[in-house]
């Protein structure tokens, strides 16, 4: 359910302390007080600070065509134009007649000025529809009808947004669609105070807004995690058996659960990524997915699988674990109210949406929440899946073998490695400002540093690439040593991506370093822990690997004799 | 008062009361937008909007412009009411 407008205005009041603040100028051509106050506990509902600078009604096009305005001088992250289709009707209701074809070119031309007036980001509304009924369905035949103009300038908003990458259309059209006229406008309201939105409707426009600047802000959904019973299909899989499930458009309600599962492939197939989180066994729960003729979802449509008997919040936790992404950014569906909640109470920040008890209400109810918004569309986001279903299929291997090393072992991982060189160096200073935990000095690299270390004989550089019979993960390591005199190397950085913990690259690392120590006639290695709040995890690194402690009160320093080194077991061939 | 328009005073009081946030506040047939904090031309519309919810009525565009204090308001939702 959305905040009423009584709500939104009462989140005014909520400690905001932590919050990012945003600016944001809002410019209207009708009164939109209420959008504006909306808009703000919208902001606060969804984690920010809507720092609002609101143009007086009657000034859009002056505050906006002016570049020396009060609303250029605000400076906004992102200007929200509502302009509204009582004023365009308007607009058309005084034109001559042989002008009204032009009212959409008119119109967008204004759109267009903005746009290259406009430095920050725009957020344009488009044009619920009025229909004024002068030609009833024949206005699409008429050129010059107010129908005929509005949905043009809808259609010539879309085609200049996909132009403009800081245009933004915000839908109010879709909205109107899915409320309803009579539920968006109020006429008697309207009529004494310029308020184009009822009072009911404020609250939805003010969220759809607000979805496209969290979305550009970097926060929306990026996976669907799925229950199986009544929610994929009817019935219940373990007692029904795959045959007598409800699916397609033989059996029972079957046609509301196959134009669920189409939804759910359009989303997976635009990038996001789908996980099944179900009580089953997994190979009855698997069934449907490779048997059932009517089942759209197939198995290789699905990122992470996880059906058994577990409670759904640690399974929950583990298909995070695997993807790596944060629970605010995961959407749980299922039929069950208990399960519901239980995820809810365990897991606050996933989104739970209070799916309707008729499935045939499923996706009409869905389609409302509006929850995938998104500020980017590739043609790769598709690929996505695969990315993740590898990492799955490495973490369900390792549940199957109760031997660490078995499973390692039939990992068949092969390293390449290589000094630094011109192709990896924009991946070792990528991966030297990102890699915050595996790192034993967290001294940060540019590409610049790189090149030149690459080419100083006092330094010796080692990148270190992983791949395994799963797929590759790409340069993952990187080492630098220093020559220190002829007898030692200190070990000035060594950083590895946490992607790859536990499959024994450490050893391997090691093992290279001193090999090289070795064919160079050094007799030392040494190594420095210089903590900082997030490497903790490799504060005994070096004592792990058999170094021994150096008697220095103001280092953390280690040292490795070359003579007595052991090469380590690692089960990773060099390529 | 009869007991239906002590009734509807009542429920209008509670809207009042909810909308303006104030707990003490109480309402007399003589009431106008002077004699409450806050009640403006937005937060009447506010008002509007809340009554139409809770006694499930609609008001024509002449009414909401015209009442002039809350004893004519209350004329306006019994008469609704009734009918």
């Amino acid at each position: 359910m959305i905040s009423s407008f009584k709500t939104l205005q009462k989140n005014l009041k909520k400690d905001t302390t932590l919050m990012p603040t945003i600016k944001v100028a809002l410019a209207g051509d009708t009164a939109t007080q209420f959008l504006a106050t909306a808009l703000k506990g919208m902001g606060i509902e969804k984690g920010c600070i809507i720092d609002l600078f609101e143009a007086e009604y009657n000034q859009v096009e002056r505050q906006l065509l002016d570049s020396t305005s009060e609303l250029y001088a605000f400076a906004a992250d992102y200007i929200v134009v509502f302009q509204s289709s009582h004023k365009l009707l308007s607009l058309f209701n005084k034109m001559p007649t042989g002008q009204q074809q032009g009212l959409a070119d008119e119109r967008l031309a204004f759109i267009k000025n903005i746009c290259s007036a406009v430095q920050s980001r725009l957020i344009c509304c488009n044009y619920p529809e009025i229909d004024d009924a002068v030609f009833g369905s024949y206005s699409n035949k008429v050129e010059s009808s107010f129908i005929y103009q509005i949905r043009k300038l809808n259609l010539s908003l879309m085609e200049l947004s996909m132009k403009i990458p800081n245009l933004f259309i915000c839908d109010i059209a879709a909205l109107q669609n899915k409320l309803g006229r009579d539920v968006m406008f109020h006429p008697a309201v309207y009529i004494g105070s310029e308020m184009v939105l009822s009072l009911d409707a404020v609250p939805y426009v003010a969220s759809r807004i607000m979805d496209i600047v969290c979305a550009i802000q970097g926060k929306f959904k990026k996976c669907l995690i799925l229950d199986l019973d009544n929610t994929l299909w009817g019935g219940v899989i373990g007692d029904d058996g795959y045959e007598k499930i409800e699916l397609g458009h033989e059996l029972g309600i079957g046609k509301a659960f196959t134009e669920f599962q189409q939804w759910a492939l359009k989303l997976k197939n635009r990038g996001i990524i789908l996980a099944i989180c179900s009580k089953n066994n997994q190979d009855t729960a698997k069934e449907p997915f490779e048997k059932h003729p009517e089942m759209v979802l197939r198995l290789n449509d699905i990122a992470v699988f996880m059906a058994n008997w577990d409670n759904k919040a640690d399974n929950i936790r583990r298909i995070q674990s695997i993807l790596n992404i944060g629970f605010d950014s995961m959407v749980f569906l299922d039929d069950n109210p208990f399960e519901r909640n239980m995820v809810r109470e365990n897991i606050p920040e996933i989104t739970v949406p209070e799916l309707p008890e008729d499935p045939a209400d499923y996706l009409e109810y869905l389609y409302g929440l509006n929850l995938f918004e998104t500020a980017s569309f590739s043609s790769t986001d598709a690929d996505r899946t695969k990315q993740y279903q590898i990492e799955s299929l490495r973490v369900t291997t390792q549940m199957n073998f109760t031997n660490e090393d078995d499973f390692l072992k039939s990992l068949q991982m092969k390293s390449e490695v290589n000094p630094f060189n011109s192709f990896n160096t924009p991946r070792v200073s990528q991966l030297s400002q990102r890699s915050n935990q595996f790192n034993l000095r967290t001294v940060r690299y540019t590409e610049a540093d790189i090149e030149r270390m690459a080419k100083d004989t006092h330094f010796q550089s080692f990148s270190f690439t992983l791949s395994d019979k799963f797929g590759d993960n790409g340069l993952i390591c990187a080492v630098v040593l220093e020559k220190k005199g002829t007898e030692t190397v200190f070990i000035d950085t060594w950083f590895m991506s946490c992607r790859v913990l536990k499959r024994g690259m450490e050893h391997f690392t090691l093992n290279t370093i001193v090999d090289y120590a070795k064919q160079h006639g050094f007799r030392f290695v040494i190594g420095e822990y210089i903590p900082t709040s997030k490497n903790s995890m490799v504060e005994d690194h070096y004592l792990k690997l058999g170094f021994i402690p150096v008697d220095d009160p103001s280092r953390h320093l280690f040292r490795l004799e070359v003579d007595r080194y052991e090469t380590k077991v690692c089960h990773i061939t060099a390529l | 008062m009869c007991m239906e328009t002590r009734e509807i005073f009542n429920q209008l009081s509670e809207i009042f009361r909810d909308l303006f946030e104030e707990e003490s506040l109480t309402l007399t047939p003589h009431t106008t937008a002077i004699d409450v904090e806050g009640w403006d031309s937005l937060s009447h519309i506010q008002l509007i909007v809340a009554i139409e919810k809770k006694f499930k009525i609609k008001f024509s565009s002449r009414e909401i412009l015209s009442w002039k204090n809350v004893g004519e308001l209350m004329e306006s939702i019994q008469a609704k009411v009734s009918s």
